[in-house]
């Protein structure tokens, strides 16, 4: 029988298993204090980079998971996001925590706007209207008459934020800290909008979107209003992926990245929180250890040649697909069910 | 003398066209404050196509449609609700990954009023909102004897328990029109006199004013105080159900002509 569902509308508060691991998520740079492993910044870096994904992606799902309007174009809006922190902290003199929120509200202006003619568009078609922000965007970011601004191919060069009132973390310590400490803001917004009235219009627009109209909600104002919020979050995300490489370049927001996005997404969990965490991980870990993967293979098997790295990578995404249909989050939540079944048999 | 005389709903002089197809032609009929109205007409009448006028999805050619006195016409689609009609679909149209509380809980969208920002900060007011959004959901959800489901996706329900959700929903904005389109479409002999039980329980507890579209004849004469018939998009009657039982238009529309 099917067991019962994961209710938004019944959820009192942030439940002890995502509070467990924000705190875990927390503790990891401590770690630095009792290791002097040379990679450990890298590991912090690498850190950075997940929960970045992670923020990126949940402006994603917020979209496709829970409001069922497909992008194949946030890497425009993580570019976009991107630029204005990087250009604000470069010829304005902005601080770079306050690019943060003006990254977000220019990319909500942008999505929002964009959001209007994706009203008439649906499925296969709007999939098209997005894929054109994301070929577009590299190429606008190099176009000669803005390169004053944005740095033409070559992209903007950032001074890396160092930690303020002399705390005793090393820059990607604080770096991370940083990540994590957006990363639970947005996660926390976002998780009250889905418990709240406004949450329960956007999923209803997904479910059916007629009968969304007339239970009283205007379908165009919130896919419109749901477009521009998820294009913010993936701004910030953008902003801080300025910040945190100190380096900003049109062909680091290629149509690619929006696909890892994507694949980020549904092998973390399609219109699941914890999913988007964990796709965020998988984009960086997967993306690297494809390479790792590809040199054992080669040492332990004494191939001649090397096995194409983004091959390992497509096999383990089909692997993962056939085995866990829902992403990892879905199959987490039944191996949980299933436990949970058993120990009160017991 | 007597209370105020304005019919809850008129409809009046409305026609739909679809290209050259004519849906509905130049019908007019009201419904009283308290009554429980019955549409019936053969398949392809324009019973549906008359609900769509009524909830803002087809936009009638020509005529008008009145609620309270007020033009139905002027409102936009997703304020419906707020002037006080709601519905249900004939092909019922649940929100399927939604659990049947929020499900009813959608129902309360429009008398509820919290924006995005309160949304995701989560003001008390917002909390407070949340909190009696969900007491009257659980207790139409009682009234619909839909307590063991509460906490089920819709989308796995069976099909009875669905329409019901569907009317409990279509009840949770507090409407003073309830339209049920076919609600005993695919029900049982035994569904279906609860269903007629559960419909009179809607007017005379909650005070909602009912207007079916029903195939279902003898619930139709059971439970209407007033049944109006259209075949080919045209009124051919209106009266009490006895009245249009004996009506010789709608005995042939449904009995065909007997030559």
């Amino acid at each position: 029988m099917a067991a019962m569902a994961q209710s938004w509308a019944t959820k009192a508060g942030i439940g002890k298993v995502a509070m467990f691991f924000w705190v875990l998520l927390a503790a990891l740079p401590l770690a630095g204090f009792v290791t002097d492993s040379p990679s450990f910044d890298y590991y912090m870096f690498m850190g950075q980079s997940m929960l970045i994904y992670a923020i990126a992606v949940l402006g994603l799902n917020l979209l496709i998971g829970f409001n069922g309007q497909i992008s194949l174009g946030h890497s425009a809006f993580f570019a976009v996001g991107a630029y204005t922190a990087a250009i604000l902290m470069n010829f304005g003199g902005v601080p770079y925590w306050l690019t943060l929120p003006i990254a977000a509200g220019v990319c909500f202006g942008a999505g929002f706007l964009f959001g209007f003619p994706a009203l008439k568009l649906e499925g296969h078609y709007l999939a098209l209207a997005t894929f054109t922000l994301a070929i577009a965007v590299p190429q606008l970011l190099k176009y000669k008459a803005i390169a004053g601004w944005t740095g033409g191919v070559g992209g903007l060069l950032l001074d890396k934020p160092d930690p303020p009132f002399g705390i005793p973390l090393s820059a990607d310590q604080y770096l991370y800290y940083l990540c994590l400490v957006v990363a639970m803001v947005v996660f926390w917004g976002v998780f009250n909008l889905l418990r709240g009235r406004s949450g329960r219009a956007i999923m209803a627009i997904r479910d059916h979107g007629m009968a969304a109209g007339t239970m009283g909600i205007d379908t165009g104002l919130y896919k419109t209003v749901t477009f521009g919020i998820s294009a913010g979050i993936t701004g910030v995300a953008g902003a801080l992926s300025a910040i945190t490489i100190a380096y900003v370049a049109p062909d680091s927001f290629t149509l690619q990245l929006s696909i890892s996005f994507l694949v980020g997404l549904v092998v973390g969990g399609i219109a699941s929180l914890p999913g988007c965490v964990i796709g965020g991980a998988f984009i960086v870990v997967v993306q690297n250890s494809s390479q790792s993967i590809s040199d054992w293979m080669k040492d332990t098997f004494s191939l001649r040649y090397d096995v194409p790295a983004w091959a390992i990578y497509g096999t383990l995404l089909l692997l993962l697909m056939f085995f866990l249909p829902n992403g990892i989050a879905g199959g987490l939540a039944v191996l949980r069910a299933r436990l949970g079944r058993g120990s009160r048999q017991s | 003398m007597h209370k105020d005389a304005t019919p809850l709903l008129s409809v009046r002089g409305v026609s739909v066209r679809f290209g050259g197809v004519v849906a509905l032609d130049d019908v007019s009929f009201d419904v009283a404050q308290g009554q429980i109205a019955g549409l019936i007409g053969p398949n392809g009448a324009g019973k549906t196509t008359l609900f769509n006028c009524l909830s803002r999805l087809y936009q009638p050619s020509a005529g008008e449609i009145l609620f309270e006195g007020a033009s139905v016409l002027a409102t936009p689609r997703h304020r419906i609700p707020n002037i006080g009609i709601g519905r249900t679909f004939q092909n019922v149209a649940l929100f399927d990954r939604l659990t049947v509380l929020e499900n009813v809980m959608v129902g309360r969208h429009s008398p509820t009023h919290s924006s995005f920002l309160a949304n995701a900060l989560r003001l008390p007011s917002v909390v407070a909102e949340q909190k009696a959004a969900r007491e009257r959901a659980m207790e139409l959800i009682a009234f619909m004897e839909l307590g063991a489901f509460t906490h089920w996706p819709a989308g796995g329900l069976p099909f009875p328990i669905r329409k019901r959700v569907e009317l409990a929903r279509g009840l949770a904005a507090e409407p003073k029109l309830l339209l049920l389109d076919e609600p005993a479409a695919g029900l049982n002999h035994e569904e279906v006199s609860t269903l007629e039980t559960q419909i009179r329980r809607v007017r005379d507890t909650l005070g909602v004013t009912v207007l079916l579209v029903e195939h279902h004849m003898s619930l139709v004469m059971s439970v209407s105080d007033k049944v109006v018939t259209i075949n080919f998009g045209k009124k051919i009657a209106e009266g009490t159900p006895d009245e249009v039982k004996r009506h010789p238009e709608v005995i042939r529309a449904y009995l065909g002509t007997g030559a």
